[in-house]
């Protein structure tokens, strides 16, 4: 489907700016195109996705973009830039890095950039914001819109100066001659009163690396003011006059069918409004604790769910269930590898489910007024909910209008978002403005899992310890980092089913699954790099002399001589109950090489992480400061799903659905971290939200081998699975 | 049955006229319009929807509005005067003890609260004292780091005050 065409439905030539404060304030709104409302000043009209982003050396046709332009950059009159974009602000940073482009290229204060993010109204269309994209795909081609600006504002100031382009230069804001910088001209006297629109075609001369004052230099959060001082909204913290709040009945369990409903009761209570439409049951009420408490009242009955599913057998059933299966890379011949081995080492690795469990659970808040649907979202792809919005409203997509406040925590979970349309459809019902915001239990419950999934890898050796055969194959994982990224002269590796998403009508889960921060990278690095392990220990080499040995990619040797350098080279050997470990990856273009220091406490099965390390090269990196912080957070949730994370579940039932059991790490846990960031500025830049958290649970596990000599196949690898493994191990 | 509540919020006199057995944190969102202080679980776990009550850290979904009634609450409209951040804020900013923020405001309030008992706390009695409060985000370093500048920031501060 081609996506429909920005629309700006504000009815004067102003337009709200990404208003931390989100005020939320009635427009009347009506169809204009961009163009028109964006009112006076410098636009420029420039395509994301093929094109400039190939050329500027993203891989073509991988942006998820339509062909023809779609994305916009403005001068106004005042001089300010503000960035239009589809994407979105959930902690990761790109409020920040985004502007930072923008005013190194155009030579504007950083304070002189605005956001306008994810509102559908506003922005060209973009798919969301999820797998480490914004800043490699949607940054390059900004970048050289505000290159083209640039150039244009110069023109300008050449014919007003008297002074040819070349003898003109660049700085806060203005044009000035070089020779004599009193003579000079501010953006805003250059473009005030104008209106002037150009399309990129061509790819104007970019700065060149070495000379970014504002990119590359670590810059504080944009956002962080609001965000300390409360003034920063989220979804549930919009209000319209007359907001009801919904509390939506909801089985027990998954597939659990609804048999019978008694809400007299609740339709007793003061001030709550009950309403069923099929199999959606709310109470609505002007106070969400009240609409909660009226729910109770509720008697419902539901069918059990025909679900047999548990975490006990889950793995035969993954490995079972009939599935496609497509092979990511083939080379040379599994038979030819097999007669080069002399050392063959088999083995099998699972993973359990996985919660996302966002910060902010997800809310939604609708208004309709006539044929206009108004939608306040945490969401990580307002697009998509403009779609099913103006589905379940029989609206046309440009009558509503999405808007994406700051988003607390997504990591994939906010792709999908039950809660929008379970709002615009009790909005409807109600002809009020309707609230949905989940509480933790129905955030659990509804969370699309970080698949469960099964391994199966046979490796062979040479006499010289070179690896000769890998044979991989994994079960409903997904396919993104599972190809190896040693020299591997006979390989194949097979992905089975539908990906993370589990496919379409697939009945492979018994609950819904989806992208969880480095899709399938998780685990597929768990269990590739802990084979490795298993082969360094065939070849009677140390973990890190065994990798380098099969591995010539300089940039990965790079990587890896960063982390080793920092971290030191001596592996523990066990059991002492210190252990140290290491684990790479090559994240969609991100390489990282983690070592891990853990002490093991055998009585207790408990894991204790000291010490993580961590080398990244992400090409050139916009915001030092952003990019640490997001691999600190990669670390940290790594420890998560490294040491404890794991959704219990049985008969289509939940059954960890609040944090007493659900164990997310916490102060506690924090080990020492130490960030060595890769200086590869020649390199365009590349993701860096997800990297470093897809080596976590193959690093934990190689440094609890060196530490007690137990190799760990399943993740979690939690106290009570490491007390069995011990007990096996005798 | 409703019964009108007073108490002090940012150090104002306020009284809502409600059900005094419901939660803190749906009165503050709701009925007084203060959406910094944040739902986390509902179930006293995470500790994003932490308040100030009398000078101690609570858990404002845990906490009936009755319990409320003649005391001084503190949330994070309140932290900041005239504009200008309070050293704790500003030492979170600074030190990018934030990502989503989401939890941001519960943190800097339990933090708070730390500091009014102990004013130089060193990491382990931060981290201990903050360990029931959850970042998704992983900024716990940073939290720490933040709130350890904030201690010196506020010291000087008395020095500061003292010596004029």
């Amino acid at each position: 489907m081609k996506p429909a065409k920005p629309k700006l439905r504000n009815g004067d030539d102003e337009y709200t700016m990404f208003d931390p404060r989100g005020r939320a304030g009635g427009v009347s709104l009506e169809r204009r195109e961009f163009l028109k409302l964006a009112g006076g000043g410098l636009i420029v009209v420039f395509t994301v996705g093929e094109g400039l982003a190939g050329q500027e050396g993203g891989p073509r046709g991988s942006g998820g973009y339509p062909d023809d332009p779609n994305a916009y950059l403005k001068v106004g009159p005042d001089g300010r830039v503000t960035c239009f974009t589809g994407k979105i602000e959930m902690g990761q940073g790109i409020v920040t890095s985004l502007a930072m482009m923008l005013a190194e290229e155009l030579d504007v204060p950083l304070a002189s950039v605005d956001m306008v993010m994810g509102d559908t109204s506003l922005c060209p269309y973009d798919a969301g914001t999820f797998g480490s994209r914004s800043t490699k795909y949607f940054g390059p081609p900004m970048r050289l819109a505000a290159a083209e600006a640039r150039g244009i504002l110069v023109g300008l100031a050449a014919a007003r100066l008297g002074v040819a382009e070349e003898g003109l230069a660049t700085k806060d804001g203005a044009v000035y001659a070089i020779k004599n910088p009193m003579k000079k001209v501010a953006y805003a006297d250059l473009v005030g009163g104008r209106k002037i629109e150009v399309r990129l075609e061509k790819k104007p001369p970019i700065k060149p690396v070495a000379k970014h004052a504002v990119s590359g230099r670590p810059t504080p959060r944009t956002d962080a003011r609001a965000k300390v001082t409360g003034e920063a909204k989220f979804a549930g913290d919009i209000r319209f006059p007359g907001l009801l709040y919904a509390a939506i009945l909801r089985p027990p369990a998954h597939g659990a069918k609804l048999k019978s409903v008694d809400t007299s009761e609740a339709g007793k209570a003061a001030g709550a409004r009950v309403v069923r439409d099929g199999d959606l049951v709310a109470v609505l009420h002007e106070k969400p604790d009240l609409a909660a408490e009226v729910l109770a009242l509720v008697k419902a009955e539901f069918e059990p769910s025909s679900s047999t599913l548990d975490n006990a057998n889950i793995f035969d059933h993954i490995r079972q269930v009939p599935a496609r299966s497509d092979v990511v890379v083939e080379s040379g011949s599994l038979d030819e590898g097999a007669k080069l081995a002399v050392k063959t080492v088999e083995a099998s690795y699972y993973a359990q489910y996985v919660a996302h469990a966002p910060s902010e659970p997800h809310a939604a808040v609708v208004r309709i007024e006539g044929d206009q649907a108004e939608v306040w979202a945490s969401t990580q792809s307002p697009f998509r909910a403009q779609q099913e919005i103006a589905q379940t409203l029989g609206l046309p997509p440009a009558n509503v209008r999405v808007r994406t406040p700051f988003v607390g925590c997504g990591f994939g979970g906010k792709n999908q978002g039950g809660q929008i349309v379970e709002a615009a459809r009790l909005a409807k019902l109600t002809g009020r403005p309707v609230q949905v915001a989940w509480a933790r239990r129905e955030e659990f419950s509804n969370d699309t899992f970080r698949p469960a999934a099964v391994y199966d890898v046979r490796a062979g050796l040479d006499a010289a310890n070179r690896i000769v055969l890998w044979d991989y194959k994994n079960y409903q994982a997904g396919s993104r980092s599972s190809q190896p990224v040693y020299d591997i002269p006979h390989k194949r590796v097979l992905s089975f089913g539908g990906g993370w998403g589990g496919g379409e009508g697939a009945a492979v889960h018994p609950f819904g699954t989806g992208a969880w921060r480095g899709p399938g990278s998780n685990t597929n690095i768990f269990a590739t790099e802990s084979h490795i392990d298993l082969c360094a220990e065939r070849a009677g080499l140390d973990p890190l002399s065994f990798r380098l040995a099969n591995l010539t990619d300089a940039r990965m040797r790079k990587v890896v001589g960063a982390a080793a350098d920092q971290f030191g080279r001596s592996f523990a050997k066990a059991p002492t109950g210190r252990g140290y470990g290491i684990a790479l990856t090559d994240y969609l273009g991100t390489y990282v090489a983690t070592m891990a220091e853990v002490e093991v406490d055998k009585a207790a099965g408990a894991v204790r992480v000291l010490r993580i390390v961590c080398a990244q090269d992400t090409g050139e990196v916009i915001n030092p400061d952003g990019a640490r912080m997001q691999i600190e957070g990669c670390i940290t949730m790594g420890l998560g799903y490294g040491l404890t994370e794991e959704v219990r579940f049985k008969n289509g039932r939940v059954l960890d659905e609040n944090y007493d059991t659900y164990e997310v790490p916490r102060f506690s846990w924090l080990p020492k971290i130490e960030v060595v960031l890769v200086d590869d500025p020649d390199l365009a830049p590349q993701g860096c939200g997800e990297p470093a958290v897809t080596v976590m649970g193959a690093v934990i596990a190689n440094a609890i081998y060196d530490a007690i000599g137990v190799r760990m196949g399943t993740l979690p690898m939690s106290p009570a699975r490491i007390l069995a493994a011990l007990k096996d191990k005798g | 049955m409703n019964k009108s509540v007073r108490f002090q919020l940012n150090g104002r006199e306020v009284a809502v006229e409600t059900s005094p057995e419901r939660m803190l944190l749906w009165v503050l969102r709701t009925d007084l319009e203060h959406t910094g202080t944040k739902y986390g679980c509902g179930e006293g776990y995470c500790g994003v929807c932490t308040v100030l009550v009398d000078g101690r850290p609570e858990r404002s979904c845990q906490f009936p509005l009755a319990k409320a009634e003649g005391k001084s609450v503190l949330t994070i409209e309140g932290l900041s005067r005239g504009g200008r951040l309070h050293p704790l804020q500003q030492a979170f900013a600074d030190h990018g003890a934030l990502q989503c923020g989401y939890c941001t405001p519960g943190m800097i309030l339990r933090a708070y609260g730390l500091l009014l008992r102990k004013p130089d706390p060193t990491e382990a009695e931060i981290a201990d004292a903050l360990e029931g409060n959850l970042c998704r985000c992983g900024s716990y370093g940073r939290i720490i780091a933040a709130v350890r500048a904030a201690a010196q920031a506020l010291k000087m501060k008395v020095v500061d005050h003292e010596t004029r």
